[in-house]
């Protein structure tokens, strides 16, 4: 119970940043401390206490209850793996954004304002 | 020592090291500490059982590091004192901490750490040795039972890539047309 508030204290961190900053690396930084909570969360809500991971070894036969749930790790990992893409393309924008305004503030890139 | 202490210990030192990385003026050294923190998230993995999840943590922090010091810390040599609105952060600090403290009601109906509801797994793990012939059953969930998925996968990575390729490279098409 603890560790889940601590986990989503972490995102709510990773929102403070993406709201009230104004620079864009920062932004970026703020979107993978959410993305790190998110994995983070559910790799906990699968944890069974005292359990072993889930490899299958030759002649020791470990019951099936004394395993980790597989299905989330299957899961974080493909989204791990996807948030490094979803990185590379925010940086790429933010280059081509700083070589058109000069500037990562984002007060002062005029014509995205809404 | 229980794993739930070293959780707590990792869980915090994430906490404080992402609120530094946020405040630190200087970028390079934000995103250093950006590092640290998810080297501590591929250490929580460990502890929770999925060597899988840690390796792969460990290889994505170290080529985000590298992606984001290589595309920006050439470019903000200078320090960056942008002034900040004191009303608005305070106003957000509120808002969030109201969020925070409803959450606690919300998350005290969950089962409690270390006692998971797992129906779909028990299947999974009792059948996935002889089903597929893999020793690691989370290879066989992601490339035997959940095949679509990584499909799914595959596809949004390949959009990502193809879009950072043409947002960064050099000659627009429109300029091609010109000539």
């Amino acid at each position: 119970m603890i560790l889940y508030i601590m986990c989503f204290f972490l995102f709510l961190v990773g929102i403070y940043g993406a709201i009230t900053k104004r620079d864009l690396i920062k932004i970026i930084l703020a979107i993978g401390i959410m993305g790190y909570s998110v994995n983070l969360f559910l790799v906990l809500l699968a944890y069974r206490s005292g359990a072993l991971i889930p490899i299958l070894v030759e002649g020791l036969n470990i019951p099936p209850n004394m395993m980790v749930d597989p299905i989330p790790q299957a899961l974080v990992l493909t989204s791990i793996v996807i948030e490094l893409g979803i990185t590379a393309l925010m940086a790429a924008l933010a280059i081509r954004i700083y070589q058109k305004y000069d500037t990562f503030d984002i007060t002062k890139i005029r014509r995205l304002q809404g | 020592m229980p794993v739930d202490i070293w959780l707590y210990f990792i869980l915090g030192f994430m906490i404080i090291g992402s609120i530094a990385s946020l405040e630190i003026k200087n970028i390079l050294s934000s995103i250093i500490t950006i590092g640290v923190v998810g080297l501590g998230l591929s250490l929580a993995f460990l502890f929770l059982g999925a060597p899988d999840l840690a390796l792969v943590q460990f290889v994505f922090e170290i080529l985000c590091v590298i992606i984001l010091i290589r595309a920006f810390a050439k470019r903000s040599i200078e320090v960056r004192a942008l002034r900040r609105d004191v009303p608005e952060t305070i106003v957000a600090i509120i808002i969030l901490l109201s969020i925070f403290v409803l959450s606690i009601f919300a998350l005290a109906d969950l089962p409690s750490f270390g006692k998971p509801i797992v129906r779909v797994a028990e299947r999974y793990l009792a059948n996935a040795g002889a089903e597929t012939g893999s020793q690691n059953i989370v290879t066989s969930v992601i490339l035997n039972y959940r095949i679509y998925d990584t499909l799914g996968e595959v596809t949004v990575l390949f959009t990502a890539i193809l879009g950072s390729f043409t947002v960064l490279r050099k000659l627009g098409r429109k300029k091609r047309h010109a000539e």
